[in-house]
């Protein structure tokens, strides 16, 4: 998989839709549930789209695979338009779809990841072997011949994305696949997700209402909200350019940024960041590049010069940039050479009399920054 | 106490010596019985599955129907299948009332509302994703069908045990359009009410335990799948 610094924008020679949508809109009972004027996904890019729940996340998939017929709108794979002039589950037959519920039939692990290539009218020996590489893939073989029933949640997630990739879809489309997994099943799933799909640079829609999910594995980001994509671009850009409100009150709750780590000492590491240096604590090697996550209430504001605060590592001085009331708190926007963003409440603004331009010193500790490593080659 | 005793020896003797009568009786029961039972799967299995997975004006209501159906009343078929099968009636042409046909005919209709019922729960039943799964695996409309039947096996096979239950152990109909000729359309059910109401109890008894032996058996079967059933 490429990360998404790689030319995989709009315009470069890398540039290749292979599935595009044009004017969709899906209707149910009369009522908008989707409608996209334009969306293009490249061929080999990991697409996530996250929004709330009821955003339309799912039915935007459904509708890629034509498992919902969209009621207005052009669906072209390769260049070509959807049309009824072939059947239907040709076109169905290159993608393949993991729903959130593992949905397998009540048969052994092996007959569940062939079933694909049985409704394909594969000969039994091919299918053998390409079921024998999926299990292996997923570190299930050992599961082979257990009835699908008697799985644990993370193996029977495995199980369907084992079925998934038997089928050697050109197009994945992954709708929540591991938000029902207890997080060390996730976590280790989704490992294993990202090595498969670097392997076989196999196009990617994925669904996640998690944001660090979608942060981790995503090359674009699409931000949803009542059926209409809010904005599309890679994770820094709507990370930290929100296009409007909504996208901003959705992923735009912490400063999140992009650096790379330069330096080990212990439990802890340093990141570097537009020149300056922030101390965080976990695992990490030299030379990755990380995002950190940084909840606004962590940020910590003072009008002491710095070096003179409290047991954080992390101070830096800045500049107020703007003040926006929240109700119960202000979120302070500031630049410190990066941008951060602090939730102060009514009264430590009066008390410090914060306001915009004014020179303040910030601090959060190294704990509570939230690490999250990005995949690359 | 001993007209029981006695009529119990002299079943177990009738039995165990394979009765020609009482042989071809069973064999009759089963062979009309297990008829009825397979036409009814092709109809209401078929049927079930159609109206489990489609949407029509009215869907309600066949359900409803279908439903009430599963308790349809024998005598009421056997009243019903009489009058068409009636000389003068629409279907008297055939020449079929009082023969093993017509009974199989009664079974029929009384079998199939049961699987017909019973396919529809279990087609219901099986999670509505699972649907979208599969189109999405990119089967054709009929693989799809084929596979939730697949899934659906487990009640489907309680849907035809319940039929033949249903059927194998029915008098009224089989009374009616059959009329208990002996040697010719006389089965389990309507030879035990025959012979009891002569007060010859040892054959009656004999075949009670014959269709108990089967009840048994039906059962059986039936618990099997409930227990594999279980979740996990």
């Amino acid at each position: 998989m490429q990360s998404a610094e790689f030319g995989m924008e709009r315009g470069s020679k890398d540039y290749k839709p292979i599935l595009g949508i044009v004017n969709l809109e899906v209707k149910r009972g009369g009522i908008t549930t989707l409608n996209i004027p334009s969306l293009f996904v490249q061929e080999g890019e990991l697409l996530s789209l996250i929004g709330p729940n009821g955003a339309g996340k799912t039915t935007l998939l459904q509708t890629l695979s034509y498992l919902i017929k969209p009621s207005q709108g052009k669906i072209y794979f390769k260049g070509e338009e959807l049309n009824s002039t072939r059947p239907v589950f040709e076109y169905r037959r290159k993608f393949a779809m993991v729903f959130q519920e593992p949905l397998l039939f009540d048969t052994t692990v092996f007959g569940n990841v062939a079933s694909g290539l049985k409704i394909r009218g594969m000969n039994g020996m091919e299918i053998r072997s390409r079921v024998t590489e999926q299990l292996d893939r997923l570190g299930i073989s050992h599961l082979s011949h257990r009835s699908a029933k008697t799985l644990s949640g993370g193996e029977a997630q495995r199980t369907s994305l084992a079925r998934a990739f038997a089928i050697q879809p050109e197009v994945l489309l992954l709708d929540e696949p591991f938000s029902s997994l207890d997080p060390p099943s996730r976590d280790s799933i989704i490992e294993d997700l990202v090595g498969i799909l670097r392997q076989t640079r196999t196009t990617t829609v994925f669904a996640t209402h998690d944001r660090l999910e979608a942060l981790r594995l995503s090359n674009r980001i699409a931000v949803m909200n009542d059926g209409r994509i809010q904005q599309i671009g890679s994770p820094g850009e709507v990370m930290n350019h929100p296009a409007n409100e909504f996208v901003a009150s959705f992923v735009g709750v912490e400063t999140i940024l992009t650096g790379k780590v330069i330096k080990k000492n212990g439990g802890t590491f340093i990141i570097s960041i537009s020149g300056q240096e922030i101390e965080a604590v976990g695992e990490a090697q030299i030379g990755e590049a990380v995002l950190l996550c940084i909840r606004p209430e962590n940020v910590i504001l003072s009008t002491r010069p710095s070096r003179e605060t409290t047991s954080a590592r992390n101070v830096f001085p800045g500049r107020i940039e703007k003040v926006i009331s929240l109700g119960l708190y202000q979120k302070v926007q500031l630049n410190c050479g990066f941008p951060l963003i602090a939730y102060v409440t009514h009264h430590s603004i009066e008390n410090l009399s914060l306001q915009v331009g004014k020179e303040v010193t910030a601090s959060f500790k190294a704990t509570a920054i939230h690490v999250v490593r990005r995949k690359q080659k | 106490m001993d007209l029981i005793f006695e009529g119990i020896k002299k079943a177990f003797w009738l039995l165990i010596t394979f009765d020609p009568e009482v042989m071809g009786i069973t064999l009759l029961s089963l062979g009309v019985s297990g008829s009825a039972t397979l036409i009814s799967l092709l109809i209401g299995i078929s049927t079930g599955v159609i109206v489990a997975l489609s949407e029509f004006p009215g869907r309600r209501i066949a359900i409803s129907l279908i439903n009430t159906g599963m308790g349809l009343p024998p005598v009421v078929v056997g009243l019903f299948v009489t009058i068409f099968l009636w000389r003068n009636g629409p279907l008297g042409f055939f020449g079929i009332l009082y023969t093993p046909t017509a009974i199989i005919i009664a079974q029929t209709v009384i079998a199939t509302p049961i699987v017909m019922g019973i396919t529809l729960a279990a087609i219901q039943q099986l999670p509505k994703k699972l649907r979208l799964q599969i189109l999405a695996l990119g089967a054709t409309r009929l693989q799809m069908v084929w596979i939730l039947i697949k899934e659906a096996r487990l009640p489907l096979l309680a849907a035809v045990m319940a039929g033949f239950g249903g059927v194998i152990s029915e008098v009224g109909a089989s009374i009616m359009v059959g009329g208990n000729i002996k040697g010719y359309s006389r089965v389990l059910t309507t030879a035990t009410v025959m012979e009891t109401s002569r007060g010859n109890f040892d054959i009656a008894i004999a075949l009670g335990i014959i269709l108990l032996l089967l009840a048994y058996f039906i059962n059986l079967i039936l618990t099997q799948i409930q227990q594999r059933e279980r979740p996990r």
